[in-house]
Parts: structure tokens; sequence; C-alpha cells
């Protein structure tokens, strides 16, 4: 099968054409030489199909950032037929620069120039033809995200396809020949083919970023725009979680359950509690997961996000990390999982396993969960609204420590280049497509280990069988007795500890877990809390729930992300330690105070 | 706001002083290999007119365009930019 490597700059649209020629077919997958999963898809190009390949937006073929060294490496290992280059149209004084650094691989190449309508508007004029002889290459004038000029590009790829030479492996043993003599042809090319308005009138994006980027305003309106954000993809998602749940319930109990019955109480209990609640798990997050990137889709299309930067960068810059990662851990604060899969946009991998690890400790909703009844239920009226606004300060201050710490082992004072595009709106067609892209990649990668550890929790907490679940004598009771020493100093008593068992799956069934613990109603628990917990053991078990890992789903998607189980280990085992210290210095501090 | 003239000018100074709505030409680009090559391949390059757009507060990153494209340079970055003189 022939084979076409798709290359450009980041922000030309190159991904919009990509989905506007595959569709939704594309698939992520491995390639030799490459560590990094690479978007692919097989398409009918007259009468053959034709795999097309996304290799990451890179600026420089010659340069050393992790996405340049990665499509060097695809173009060395795999043999392609042809080089697809999207090029904006509107920033060609820069970006011919890539196409003539291709052109010495002495493949086939099609330049694609793109965002022609945004040319055109900025009032820039392109001799297509004129350019296409002097490079000695096809050049047509497309507009990926409406269409324009894409049936012409695609006859051209076919025709260009059905002649190629057989495939080959690029060579780059003169990669770094000299780039200096394409800066003179750059200049030369530009001067004689592109056309630019010396006077263009103020653009939009001027005006609106005078407005968003402005030195007093700006910040306040950036904390609203994520605020609205936030209370958007959250007060739609959670009816949608409800839904998800409430069906779930509906096919437990009408569909499952019956089908079973008079099997062994152990099978039942596996399918059931195990099994079931297991796949739950992972179904629960998909509605999220959809929504949160079709707010992602406008907010990283928009341009949005390098305006985030320009604002938070003075501080966020100090913790070794960048205005993109305070909107990421924001949105961990709904949910860790989708927050910790957006940090994709960093192409740093230093910048992005820093940000991964701070995301954690943003208290997602699930864990507000479980401090909205400690605090009710231990706390005086007047003090829970206090109590709970300290968690969250807890939440920032754990995040900014850890990065503090941990910035030079993972960023050594990575420079922020960024463009800042103008802005741009996605077209809906593009937001469904990430949405869904994500959702199938998250089933694909992640379902399985979340599965896999809500079965083995099941196991802890029901074998031996035949005794009541999560009590004493049960693997998780045993092994609660054994951690007594570790969690006995900072207040938490043996039935809590199973309860954190439970919590390593999912925060949201720590209340009913201690419902079964305890053998009571999750009506009567308050009472019993208040009854067995003072204050001090209540908040050193909060501070704890807040710091140590969020979910098995945070886990796998940890996993998924970094592609590194020694990372995954270090991101669950460094909140773990740090979450003891601090809720025994806090619990010891309290004691030794007295309280 | 401000004159060619002015002494302020005689002497090359880097991207990082270069007063709001002013452009001037770039004439060398200082750092390691890396980093160089980083800031050549955003459009950076030795011969090209560059404008700072606005700076964000508290010491954050400047806005700077160079023909069509805008970019996003921190200070310590911007340092390495060295401009001709303007006459």
């Amino acid at each position: 099968m022939k084979r076409v490597a798709l290359l450009g700059m980041p922000n030309t649209g190159k991904s919009t054409f990509f989905n506007r020629l595959t569709g939704a077919a594309a698939k992520v997958g491995n390639w030799p030489g490459v560590t990094v999963d690479l978007l692919s898809a097989k398409v009918l190009l007259g009468a053959e199909m034709v795999e097309i390949v996304d290799l990451p937006g890179i600026y420089n073929l010659h340069g050393f950032a992790e996405d340049e060294r990665v499509a060097r490496r695809f173009l060395e290992e795999n043999a392609v037929d042809l080089l697809l280059v999207i090029v904006n149209a509107t920033q060609l004084d820069r970006q011919l620069a890539l196409v003539l650094q291709l052109q010495s691989l002495g493949l086939p190449i099609l330049v694609l120039l793109n965002m022609g309508d945004e040319a055109t508007r900025l009032g820039i004029q392109i001799d297509e033809s004129h350019l296409s002889a002097d490079l000695q290459i096809p050049v047509l004038t497309i507009s990926a995200k409406h269409g324009h000029g894409f049936g012409p590009a695609k006859t051209k790829l076919t025709e260009m396809l059905r002649s190629a030479e057989p495939a080959r492996k690029a060579s780059m043993t003169e990669v770094f020949a000299d780039d200096d003599a394409l800066e003179s042809r750059l200049d030369q090319l530009f001067e004689r083919n592109v056309n630019v308005p010396l006077t263009s009138s103020e653009r939009f994006s001027d005006r609106l970023d005078r407005i968003l980027l402005h030195p007093w305003f700006g910040l306040p309106m950036f904390f609203l725009a994520m605020l609205g954000m936030f209370e958007a993809v959250y007060t739609l998602g959670a009816p949608l979680q409800d839904a998800v749940a409430w069906l779930l319930e509906v096919v437990k109990a009408d569909a499952v359950t019956p089908a079973v019955i008079g099997w062994s109480p152990v099978l039942q209990s596996f399918l059931l509690d195990g099994l079931f609640d297991g796949v739950g798990t992972v179904l629960s997050f998909l509605p999220i997961i959809v929504l949160f990137f079709l707010f992602m889709a406008i907010v990283e299309d928009s341009g949005y996000l390098s305006r985030a930067a320009f604002l938070m960068d003075a501080f966020m810059s100090r913790l070794g990390l960048d205005g993109r990662a305070f909107v990421m851990q924001l949105m961990g604060f709904g949910c860790n999982v989708p927050a910790l899969m957006g940090t994709r946009v960093m192409r740093s991998r230093g910048l992005r396993l820093l940000t991964m690890l701070i995301i954690p400790f943003s208290l997602c909703s699930a864990r507000l969960q479980v401090f909205v009844f400690f605090t009710t239920a231990i706390f005086e009226p007047w003090a829970a609204p206090l109590v709970l606004f300290s968690l969250y300060v807890a939440s920032f201050l754990a995040a900014f420590m850890t990065a503090v710490i941990y910035r030079h082992r993972l960023t050594h004072a990575e420079p922020l280049l960024l463009e800042l595009p103008p802005y741009r709106f996605p077209t809906g067609a593009q937001m469904w497509l990430r949405g869904w892209r994500e959702v199938t990649h998250f089933l694909r990668e992640a379902s399985g280990f979340i599965l896999l550890g809500v079965v083995l929790v099941w196991f802890l907490t029901h074998y031996p069988f035949g005794i009541e679940p999560a009590s004493a004598e049960t693997l998780a009771g045993r092994m609660s007795a054994l951690f007594a020493p570790i969690f006995e100093p900072i207040g938490i008593d043996n039935l809590m500890t199973i309860a954190l068992i439970f919590g390593f799956v999912a925060k949201e069934i720590v209340l009913g877990a201690m419902a079964v613990i305890y053998g009571v109603g999750e009506g009567q628990l308050a009472g019993i809390v208040a009854g067995r917990t003072d204050w001090v053991q209540a908040y050193s078990f909060m501070l704890f729930v807040l710091i140590y890992t969020p979910c098995l789903s945070t886990v796998a998607v940890l996993k998924q992300e970094s592609k590194s189980w020694k990372f995954t280990a270090f991101a669950v085992g460094w909140p773990l330690f740090l979450a003891w210290s601090v809720s025994f210095i806090f619990y010891q501090g309290a004691r030794w105070l007295g309280l | 706001m401000f004159t060619s003239t002015g002494s302020v000018f005689t002497l090359s100074t880097t991207l990082n002083e270069l007063p709001l709505g002013q452009t001037a030409v770039i004439c060398a680009i200082g750092g390691d290999g890396e980093l160089r090559t980083r800031i050549q391949s955003m459009g950076l390059r030795v011969g090209r007119a560059v404008a700072v757009i606005r700076r964000s507060r508290f010491g954050g990153p400047l806005q700077v365009r160079i023909g069509t494209t805008d970019l996003l340079i921190r200070p310590q970055q911007a340092l390495l930019v060295e401009l001709e003189p303007l006459s």
C-alpha cells in the first residue's frame, strides 16, 4: 500500500486537513523508530488504498524539539511515497523554509497552501503557478476548514501517487547541510511570488487582544472565561453522568441480576460488584470526556491557550510550568482524567510530565462529595465552608510545592516560544471528531487497566468468600491491620483505612464503602462517623484523601499519556508520601497543641 | 514618542529593550546552538524586522511580531535577540 506522510508547522490547519481527508476512520498507532503514537488512516484515492500518516507539527526539519526528532526518525525508518506539506498561506515568509528543507530529501512533494481565505482577507497575494515553477513542486491553494480547493488537491494527490516511484526511506545524512544557503533562497522565493500589503488595517484579533490581554482586565477575564467553561462542562456533564449511572443501575437490577440468579454467590458477587461495577466506572467517564474535549477544541483552536500563557506565564514560569499548565490544572478541578489528556497540547515532554504530576492534586468533583459529607457531618455549620475552602487552598499548595520540587528534574529551563495565532473558531464537525477520538482512545488504552483494578479491589474486600465483605477478616481488613502502624500516627483507624483502599478505585465509592464497612445505610452514616471521629481525625483523613491517588482512572490515564510505568509509579508514589507527611504533620501538630 | 536620533538607539539593543510599537531589524541571535535553532525556526532570523506588540505584567513574556506571525517569547530569550541600531 502506498504511504503519504502529512507534514507541516504547528497551527497550519494540518489536522483539519487530515480530518477532512480521512474522516473518523483515523487510528492511533505505533511506528518503527518512533516512541509516540501517530494518527493514520487508510483512504481510497482513485483506484487504490493509500495510507496517510499525520506527523507531529514541526518548525524545522533539523531542529532539536521532540516532535522534530520524531518526524525525522519516522522518515528515516518508514518508506513513504510522497510528502504532503501543509503550509499556512499567511506566513509564507517563514513556512517555505520547511518546504525547502523537505525538498532536500528528494521525495516527491505536494504543497498545499492552507488558509487561503485568511490570506485573501489580509490582502496577501500569492502567485501560485509561479511559486510552483520556482520550487519545481506542485502548489495548490486550499481552505481545509471550509473545503475550498479540496477536490483539486485530492485529484492532484491521486495523480502524483499513480506516477510515483517506489516508496523509500529518507536519508538524513546531509540534514545538517547549510541552512544558511536555504535562507537566501527563501527570501528570493518570497519576494518573487508573494505580495503582503505594507500597511494592513488592524486585524480583528488585534482588537480582541486589546481587551482580552489588557494589562488590568486580562487576568480577571481569563478567570471568568475558565469559570464559564468549567461551569459549562460540569453542569452539562453532571446530568449526563447521572443518566449513565441510572442506566447502569437499571441494567444491573433488571437484566444482569436476574440473569445470574442461581449461580454461586461468589460468582454473582464477582459479576455484579466486580466486573459490572468496573465497566460502570469506565463508562461513567465517557460523557465528561466528550464534553471536555468539545470545549477543549474551542480553547485550543481559538488560540486562547497561547493567550492564557501570556497572562499566567510570569507566575507559572517560576514553578517551571507555563500558562497552559494552569489551564489544565483548573480543568482538573472538574475531573482529573480529561485534564491529563488535555496536556497533549504541550509539545515538550518535561513540561508535560511536570503538568501531569500536579493535575492529580486538583480537588475534583468526586473528592468534593467526600469532603462535603465530612465537613457537614463533623463541623459546625459556620465552620464547614471555611474547612472546605482550606482544602482548596491545600490543593493548590500541594500542586505548586510539587512543581517547585521537581521542576529542575523534569524541565530544564524550557524556553517558552509559542505562536500567538489569530482567533479562530472550530467547526462543529471538528469539535465532535475531537471528542469522539478521545473517548475511543480512552476506552482502548485505559479501560482494561481500570477493570483490572476494580476486580482486584473487589477481591481484596470479598476474600475469603462467605464472610461479610469489607469486614476485618477479609484481605482488605487484614491489610488495614497490617498498615495500622502507618495510619495510626495520622489518626486514621482500621475501618477508615479500608475506605481508603476503596478510594483508590474512585472517590465516588468511598462513602458507599464506609456505609458497608460500618454496616449502616448511607443515611445514618453521618451520625456514626461523627460519633467515632473527632474533627482532627476527620481533617487528617480529608487531607489524605485530597492528596493521595485520586482514582484508578487517573492512574490509567497517567500511564496512557506518559507511556512510562516508571513515571506512573512515581506519580502514584509521590502523592502517597506527600499525603502521609501532610496528614502526619497536621495530626501530630494538632494533638501536640492539645486539640 | 521616540525620535530616531535619540541616543538610546545608537548602540545595538536587544529585543527586550525595544519600545512598544517600534520596528527594528535583527542583527544577531545569541544562545547555544539548540536554543538558537529554536528561535530561528520560529521566524526570528537575522535580517528580519521585528516589533514588540505588548509586554505582559510582572516580567512575563513579550508578544512580538515578525511579518505576519505573532510570537510569545520570555524576556530571558528576548535578551538573545540583538537588534540593529535604528537610524
